[in-house]
């Protein structure tokens, strides 16, 4: 099982660097979204795939009756997962604020903050 | 989307959402459920409601801003790690009452509390976003 | 439903048994302290008259409560509290060491600097929108980054931190800023991206997600892990947090565009916790990896020290000018980082204390010239000296300090970092040091020269009677004077004094290369 996952982790990371050095801000965008979920797939993978049940204790006992699934990489993806979820939602906001005031969505035209013809510094006075 | 059907049933479909997301909210700390999952449930309801009759309604319904919601959940949260100072255990240590009220057992815990401010983080949160995004489509 | 505790489990092997004395609870109080602050400023953003005050008195108790967890630090070894009671690697540990102490010490100083500028420089309606909450947020994640002992724990605090940024850096709105935040945030998120895989990768090769763990795991590390790849991938994420060469460009490119306060707090805190990961990581956890990859580190601190200060002798803008002297500073910490010599690491430490101090204040000047003469281009300034002496001393002060002059803060890390490179046989990155001090010197004493020596803006005669600056509007002067000259005060008295700081910094720095006492306040044992 381990060996698919690796190859669909390895399509995801490809597919989003490939979408992350677009110059469009919104395929950066879909780009962020893939590398997010194919980083949750890594953590999930690294935890180690098994075929247990989930880790809930029955009513009444302390510990859990048989072998279960490991809590850990689930409790790790879910904290990524609403980490992300977040920064895809300000990135989408941001982005469509930034297309609206700059009247672009590609990066190499994105000049406002540091323009192009910059005279150089004053050398005297 | 604004259907008659849709708008009628909307308030009903978003009271029994906001219902079940409780529900699960409540079970959450010996089964599957808990305050995001709860909290997940109750925005959809909102972001529903806010689809079928406008966001105005919906910030009327909640009364509260959504960030104050949020915020007031992630005040619960932290301060849930409170009690322990008095008892002289870790911050977040989970600590039980069990009260009894009208001959019921309740087993009341911070672990509650906590879960409750999640519950809250998550509605304030998704809910501004959800309706932030609604009001830029009927602009 | 009461649960029934008798069901033969052991739990004084999965809990922590020892009662707790106050003293512990300040591990944790620069953490949630800010959060329930800024959570119930958050539910008051409409109030706007509260804001300020209620803020600005949060931030001096987390001065107090760092200060004296660093006291309390620098007394009793390194300090423990695991969440929950789960005994570690169970719970997730909050772990002070000198060197998190310090550094959360000096951020509460630059905090509460910042956030007594914030008074004059922050009008109503940013207000409302959330400034001082999403400034407490940023200082619980930085605080978060310092304190906590567990490496999935950083990644958390370090988007808490981002994320308020993130709020900040947008505040407001305009153009420059919502294209300035693009890059930012962007960028950020591919650090932090390389961040987790890295994180995940550790969790699949160790088991544990614990830095102390890690640490006494890497004794002798389990078979097959991938421990150079993870130790590489750190690197390359918390050198992009830090902005390092080659890595540096979202931050010139962003740290301009904000108000002139939170460009300040970003210079000051930002990129330390960056560097603040990388002495976490790579000189405690991964010792021998970072060994390996010293070379790269030496030459990425030499790139990043030249790279920022030729970008900073080629600008017009102050607030960009001293964008690239923050990587260029970054440059330096780093180089102690590629030496790992105990005089070395007390370099970088002292040195992030002295760019927090320095480098917030060196902004918070420049928002009071741009505040006055209604610019932050070089060629329209002038006349500041004329118009207020004593703040322009207080900005010649902090030149020499950045450029590295005795004695003031900036020399002593400068002088530590060069005795280390030439005893470590780096002298070309000893003669770097300099050479990046020299044309330091060059491009910031432009800045004075040109700001405040000369009587006038390009083109006015000198002591032409027209020429009058506007006295600093929109808000309570005194407390932009007052912040600025705090923190100058302080770069004074570390450059004069700075035995107690190059103390605990030592200690800090022993404390990184041989962690025990580290390991055993997480695990028990020696202390």
């Amino acid at each position: 099982m381990e060996p698919a996952l690796v190859l669909l982790i390895t399509c995801f990371f490809t597919a989003s660097i490939y979408l992350l050095l677009s110059k469009q801000v919104i395929r950066m965008l879909l780009g962020i979204a893939l590398i997010s979920n194919g980083v949750n797939l890594l953590i999930f993978t690294a935890g180690r795939l098994t075929h247990e049940v989930p880790p809930i204790i029955p009513p009444g006992a302390l510990t859990p009756a048989v072998a279960t699934a490991n809590p850990l990489p689930q409790a790790l993806i879910l904290t990524a997962i609403v980490i992300s979820f977040s920064f895809f939602a300000f990135l989408l906001v941001l982005s469509y604020r930034a297309f609206q005031e700059l009247g672009t969505d590609n990066t190499p035209e994105m000049r406002v903050a540091e323009p192009v013809d910059q005279p150089p510094p004053p050398g005297g006075y | 989307m604004n259907t008659v059907i849709f708008r009628t049933i909307a308030p009903y479909f978003t009271s029994l959402m906001v219902l079940f997301s409780i529900f699960v909210l409540l079970r959450g700390h010996s089964e599957p459920g808990g305050g995001f999952i709860g909290g997940l449930i109750a925005a959809s309801a909102f972001a529903i409601y806010g689809i079928a009759c406008g966001v105005h309604p919906v910030r009327r319904a909640l009364f509260f801003h959504p960030m104050a919601i949020s915020a007031f959940g992630l005040t619960l949260a932290a301060a849930s790690g409170l009690p322990s100072i008095a008892e002289r255990v870790p911050y977040l240590t989970g600590l039980w009452v069990f009260p009894t009220i009208g001959g019921v057992e309740l087993a009341l815990s911070t672990p509650l509390v906590f879960d409750i401010g999640v519950y809250l983080v998550v509605v304030g949160a998704i809910t501004s976003i959800a309706l932030a995004l609604e009001e830029r489509e009927q602009l | 439903m009461a649960i029934s505790v008798s069901t033969g489990v052991d739990i004084s092997r999965a809990m922590v048994e020892t009662p707790l004395t106050a003293a512990d609870w300040l591990i944790i109080a620069p953490v949630a302290f800010p959060i329930l602050a800024g959570a119930i400023l958050l539910m008051l953003r409409k109030r706007v008259a509260v804001q300020a005050a209620a803020a600005n008195a949060t931030l001096a108790l987390l001065l107090v409560l760092t200060a004296a967890l660093l006291a309390h630090v620098a007394g009793a070894g390194p300090q423990t509290m695991t969440m929950g009671r789960w005994l570690p690697p169970f719970g997730i540990s909050f772990s002070v060491d000198l060197t998190g102490a310090l550094l959360a010490a000096a951020a509460a100083a630059v905090a509460f600097a910042c956030g007594l500028y914030a008074t004059l420089d922050v009008d109503a309606s940013r207000l409302r929108y959330g400034f001082f909450p999403f400034l407490l947020m940023m200082m619980a994640g930085v605080n978060g980054a310092f304190l906590t002992g567990d490496v999935f724990n950083l990644y958390v605090w370090f988007e808490v931190m981002l994320i308020a940024s993130f709020g900040l850096i947008v505040l407001g709105s305009e153009r420059q800023q919502l294209d300035g935040a693009i890059k930012y945030a962007f960028l950020n998120f591919v650090a932090t991206t390389l961040f987790l895989i890295a994180t995940g990768y550790v969790y699949g090769a160790f088991g544990t997600l614990n830095m102390a763990d890690i640490t006494r795991q890497m004794a002798a590390p389990p078979p097959g892990a991938p421990v150079a790849t993870i130790a590489t991938l750190y690197l390359v994420a918390f050198a992009m947090k830090a902005a390092a060469f080659p890595l540096n460009f979202w931050l010139p490119a962003s740290y301009h565009t904000p108000r002139i306060v939170v460009s300040a707090l970003f210079a000051g805190l930002l990129t330390k916790v960056g560097v603040y990961a990388l002495l976490r990581v790579m000189v405690m956890i991964f010792a021998e990896q970072r060994g390996l990859l010293a070379d790269w580190i030496a030459l990425m601190a030499a790139a990043t020290m030249l790279v920022g200060v030729f970008g900073a002798l080629a600008q017009t803008d102050i607030r960009r000018l001293l964008g690239f002297l923050v990587v260029s500073g970054i440059g330096s910490m780093l180089a102690g980082i590629a030496l790992a010599s105990n005089l070395g690491l007390t370099g970088t430490i002292v040195y992030a204390v002295h760019s927090m101090v320095v480098m917030a204040a060196l902004y918070l000047a420049a928002g009071i010239v741009g505040r006055r003469a209604g610019t932050f281009d070089l060629r329209g300034l002038g006349g500041h000296y004329a118009a207020s002496p004593w703040f322009a001393g207080g900005f010649l002060l902090l030149a020499f300090s950045v450029a590295g002059l005795p004695p003031l803060s900036g020399f002593w890390p400068k002088l530590m970092l060069v005795k280390g490179a030439i005893a470590g046989g780096l002298s070309w990155l000893a003669a770097a040091i300099l050479v990046t001090g020299l044309l330091t010197t060059l491009a910031i004493i432009r800045v004075w020269g040109f700001a405040f020596w000369r009587g006038g803006a390009e083109g006015i005669r000198d002591g032409a009677e027209n020429w009058k600056l506007p006295p600093l509007a929109g808000g309570p002067a005194w407390s932009a004077y007052v912040s600025f000259g705090a923190l100058v005060a302080l770069s004074v008295m570390i450059g004069l004094s700075p035995e107690p700081l190059a103390r605990y910094a030592l200690d800090a720095a022993i404390g990184l290369s041989a962690p025990d006492a580290y390991v055993g306040s997480v695990f028990g044992g020696a202390r």
